[in-house]
């Protein structure tokens, strides 16, 4: 993004250079991005947890929102269906009714239900198990084309490279236009004048270009025998083959969101952490067996997703905070990935911490993600593979990072490689 | 204390010894059977902690409640004998209880 992007969309209601503690914490208003991109969330996430962990934010650009802080609060709001609901939206803004694109993550049951069943084959054991050759058999070409001893962007050579290639086998995508996917779902999730789209109708003349790409392929499958990828898995799906034009665009951009922004940020974010704590990468040297666990502990160290939005179907009451029928809360999993009360020392990434796997980075209740599996298989085989070709990976400069408070991520990482 | 049977995908069998009261998944993590991973806790949040119920067990079991019917189905291989290990309890009558854990928990 150039600078004066950056000042045009972080003037009015940024955060950006203010000390939490010093402004009146009604002001505090995490939906703006300039603090997720200029990495200074954290001080203003424990303070919300500490003095006001279920904090209504009445001025905003998105609008007033509820924020939940803590993981036991999040994991109430999260497994509330009936309280909470998925329903219009799960993103803070409320989408222009014209761009509203309905998909199973922001459905209530019982219609989620038979849609998410619809696909979740695509990650069966038989499947996934096939899965894992065809990921190492990638991850080893990806790997082994890097330079020693020169400086590269990580982000643009491996994470994306890794994550589209995957992506365009589970759709059994074109190869050779596998960058498509990854365009698409940078825009989905891109704020306008962010500095991949400008305008609203910017992203929605792209996203047409998406549909007639996968209504092609759509009519392709439905002729032909049903198959294993997820294109197929929709046309024949009882739940899925007769879903509107842009039900099908809604349900493809959540499944190309969904396996591609998150685990692309969390190869990246794995990288950085373990330069950051060089004991950890000297703990991991010592024991490779520790990978498993530390993939769950990257996850949580990085959540890719900072938050999810519900909508309160009735009034409700929440750690004491009496919030109305019809109001927005924001569960930060990025703050409850934080919270002290249940992670010790959590700031830290700590490969062989007990309980890794308790990270809200995948959600829980009916929502939770679809594709847990295969983005830890990624990660893996991943680190599995880097171990056995590189003593070090040498972070060069700060990462940039994305505008939004949403997808928490890297647009580069410059990096340099060592040899074992 | 009563004795329950866990089967691996893999093929491999662990006795455990279980107290009545605490959920099976607790017997389970206490006792460090592999492929249970129970991401959530305990709370029916997740189905990280799937089994499959030996068919002779699945009567002298509590029915499904609705939110362990829901959470199942976010298994792509669930099946007619699945439960979630923890929201079964272990009472006198589960003495010898055998069940098997998946390849995969999701």
């Amino acid at each position: 993004m150039s600078d004066l992007q950056t000042q045009k969309s972080a003037s009015r209601w940024s955060m950006v250079g203010k000390d939490p503690y010093a402004m009146p914490i009604e002001e505090i208003d995490l939906a703006h991005p300039g603090i997720w991109q200029k990495n200074e969330y954290l001080p203003f996430l424990k303070r919300l947890r500490e003095e006001s962990p279920v904090h209504y934010c009445a001025k905003s650009a998105t609008g007033p929102y509820w924020s939940v802080m803590k993981y036991k609060d999040i994991m109430e709001v999260d497994t509330s269906p009936d309280i909470y609901s998925s329903e219009p939206t799960i993103a803070i803004v409320d989408s222009f009714e014209e761009f509203t694109l309905p998909s199973f993550i922001a459905m209530d049951p019982p219609k989620h239900d038979h849609q998410r069943r619809a696909v979740q084959g695509v990650v069966a054991p038989l499947n996934l198990k096939n899965l894992e050759s065809v990921i190492r058999e990638r991850a080893v070409a990806i790997l082994d084309g890097l330079p020693l001893g020169v400086e590269f962007d990580w982000v643009e050579k491996v994470s994306i490279e890794l994550t589209t290639q995957m992506l365009a086998i589970l759709f059994d995508f074109p190869f050779e236009d596998r960058r498509k996917l990854t365009y698409w779902s940078d825009i989905t999730t891109a704020i306008p004048g962010g500095g991949i789209v400008e305008t609203h109708e910017e992203r929605w003349d792209a996203l047409q270009d998406c549909l007639a790409t996968f209504t092609k392929l759509w009519n392709d499958r439905v002729n032909a025998e049903p198959g294993n990828d997820l294109i197929s898995m929709l046309a024949h799906g009882a739940a899925t083959k007769n879903m509107p034009p842009m039900e099908y665009l809604g349900n493809l951009l959540l499944l190309i969101v969904g396996g591609n922004d998150t685990t692309r940020n969390s190869i990246t974010g794995g990288v950085l952490a373990l330069d950051q704590y060089p004991d950890e990468y000297e703990k991991l040297r010592g024991d490779l067996s520790l990978i498993p666990n530390m993939v769950s502990e990257i996850i949580r160290w990085q959540t890719p997703l900072a938050y999810m939005r519900r909508s309160v179907k009735v009034d409700t009451v929440l750690n004491g905070q009496h919030i109305k029928k019809g109001e927005k809360v924001v569960m930060w999993y990025a703050s409850g990935n934080q919270d002290e009360t249940v992670i010790d020392d959590p700031e830290r990434l700590i490969i062989d911490r007990p309980n890794a796997r308790r990270h809200l980075a995948f959600g829980f209740g009916l929502h939770r993600c679809m594709g847990n599996r295969l983005a830890e298989m990624q990660l893996r085989v991943m680190w599995e593979e880097i171990m056995e070709r590189f003593g070090k990976i040498e972070v060069k400069s700060e990462p940039k990072r994305i505008y939004s408070s949403f997808v928490k991520g890297y647009s580069e990482l410059r990096v340099m490689l060592h040899a074992k | 204390m009563v004795q329950i049977l866990f089967k691996s995908h893999s093929g491999e069998e662990q006795w455990v010894e279980g107290s009545i009261g605490n959920s099976l998944m607790q017997v389970a993590v206490s006792n460090g059977v592999t492929g249970i991973d129970a991401d959530c806790g305990g709370s029916c949040s997740c189905a990280t902690c799937h089994v499959f119920v030996e068919q002779d067990w699945l009567e002298k079991l509590e029915s499904i409640d609705p939110n362990e019917d829901a959470m199942l189905g976010l298994s792509p291989d669930r099946s007619d004998n699945s439960r979630l290990s923890c929201q079964i309890q272990i009472t006198e009558d589960l003495d010898g209880l055998v069940v098997s854990t998946p390849e995969f928990q999701f």
